[in-house]
């Protein structure tokens, strides 16, 4: 599994693309907000959990496609999935990897970021929390997305689709986590239930991306 | 030990061969000729596992499958990509391998810098690298030059020696003293499928 994790990093440090891609479009987007909204900070802090939020998602989408594609391409799935390691395995370290090469440092620069929507200071850690804990899950959810387009020829097209409604969920909780947080409210509950996602997640998503790999190699 | 007996193979869902039945024992190696769409790669694909049989039996020792793509990641070095092969099947990478597919000298090149022929010896170097007793090649000599296909033949008997065994593709001549099985009339009639699924 370690093999499987550290090769997936290095290529996406070392191949652009992944990493760097959806960081720069998470920073364009929440740069962008204020210049589009104008320059009431009012209302814009109100919404600006949100508007992270969904610039995070949109920014794990962005490197979502790649995930398995890749390699399908270059012909090395069919080595990788009749190898001792269960494709179950290896489907949650690749998970592993593209969270840390995007979800990880998407948190990390969510709050420091949150300035530009006027975020207060109090908001931050909250913030940075509901994503460290709820971007796992978009990994995860992704990676099964990932693998059921593995089949088509321009499958990336249809994986925000096929991913609007699976993601709302981890949305939802996550944007009002932060946002209960931010206004002093208790936020245990949304907390708790965006962990439970992750969880879930954790558990379940290895083993359906395992399978549609498997039917789709077939 | 690889053996078969009345295996049918699909491809797509609709079956492309029937009535397979042969045996390779540990140190035998078996050549699959037929002419183009056959089903020789969806043999070598059910024969791996990435496929159940559509009919019959098989039973086949672990296997390591090359496709016609060379399945090396361009941004890695050879030897990344050996490593990585070698680490997953939980092996050293045993570095005589290098060597005998000729790529020491490209050791630190980012694989997608190689050439063609280059890069089909690192995609055999890489089911070497596995350790696998059954090798499932895929037309392994295309592309290849003559010094190339000389190495991988000298690999390939000695890894036969050590009682490996392997399923080969290949419209060529082989050096290799190997009986060769036909495909062309074990070929599924595709309306008599469709008849029986009437």
């Amino acid at each position: 599994m370690r093999a499987v994790l550290l090769r997936d990093l290095r290529l996406s440090l070392r191949q652009g693309g992944g990493f760097g891609l959806s960081l720069a479009f998470f920073l364009l987007v929440v740069a962008l907000v204020p210049f589009g909204a104008g320059p009431d900070l009012g209302p814009l802090a109100a919404v600006a959990p949100g508007i992270l939020w969904v610039a995070a998602i949109l920014a794990t989408l962005l490197s979502l496609d790649r995930l398995w594609a890749l390699d399908m391409e270059d012909g090395s799935l069919p080595l990788l999935a009749t190898a001792p390691l269960p494709l179950e395995s290896a489907a949650l370290a690749k998970a592993a990897a593209h969270w840390l090469a995007t979800g990880l440092p998407l948190a990390l620069a969510a709050a420091p970021l949150g300035l530009l929507l006027g975020l207060p200071p109090a908001a931050m850690a909250p913030l940075a929390l509901s994503l460290l804990l709820g971007t796992p899950a978009l990994s995860l959810i992704g990676a099964f997305a990932a693998a059921l387009v593995l089949g088509l020829r321009r499958g990336g097209p249809l994986l925000p689709l096929l991913l609007l409604p699976l993601y709302l969920p981890t949305l939802l909780l996550g944007a009002e986590a932060a946002r209960r947080a931010a206004e002093g409210e208790p936020a245990l509950a949304p907390f708790a239930l965006l962990a439970a996602v992750t969880l879930l997640s954790a558990a379940a998503m290895p083993f359906a991306a395992a399978w549609a790999v498997r039917v789709n190699l077939r | 030990m690889l053996a078969a007996r009345g295996l049918a193979v699909a491809r797509g869902g609709r079956p492309v061969l029937e009535g397979l039945s042969f045996a390779v024992p540990p140190g035998g190696a078996l050549v699959l000729r037929g002419p183009n769409g056959v089903g020789k790669t969806s043999l070598l694909r059910t024969l791996a596992g990435l496929a159940p049989p559509w009919a019959g039996t098989l039973q086949a020792p672990d296997a390591a499958y090359a496709g016609h793509l060379d399945g090396a990641k361009p941004a890695l070095t050879v030897q990344e990509n050996l490593l990585f092969w070698a680490r997953l099947h939980g092996r050293p990478l045993d570095p005589s391998l290098l060597d005998a597919f000729a790529l020491a000298p490209l050791r630190d090149r980012p694989a997608g810098t190689l050439s063609a022929g280059q890069g089909r010896r690192l995609a055999l170097a890489r089911l070497a690298a596995t350790g696998r007793p059954l090798l499932l090649l895929d037309e392994p000599l295309a592309a290849l030059d003559r010094a190339s296909a000389d190495r991988l033949l000298l690999w390939l008997r000695a890894h036969l020696a050590g009682g490996g065994l392997a399923v080969l593709a290949v419209h060529g001549d082989l050096a290799l003293d190997a009986p060769a099985l036909d495909l062309a009339p074990h070929a599924a009639d595709p309306l008599g499928a469709e008849a029986a699924f009437l």
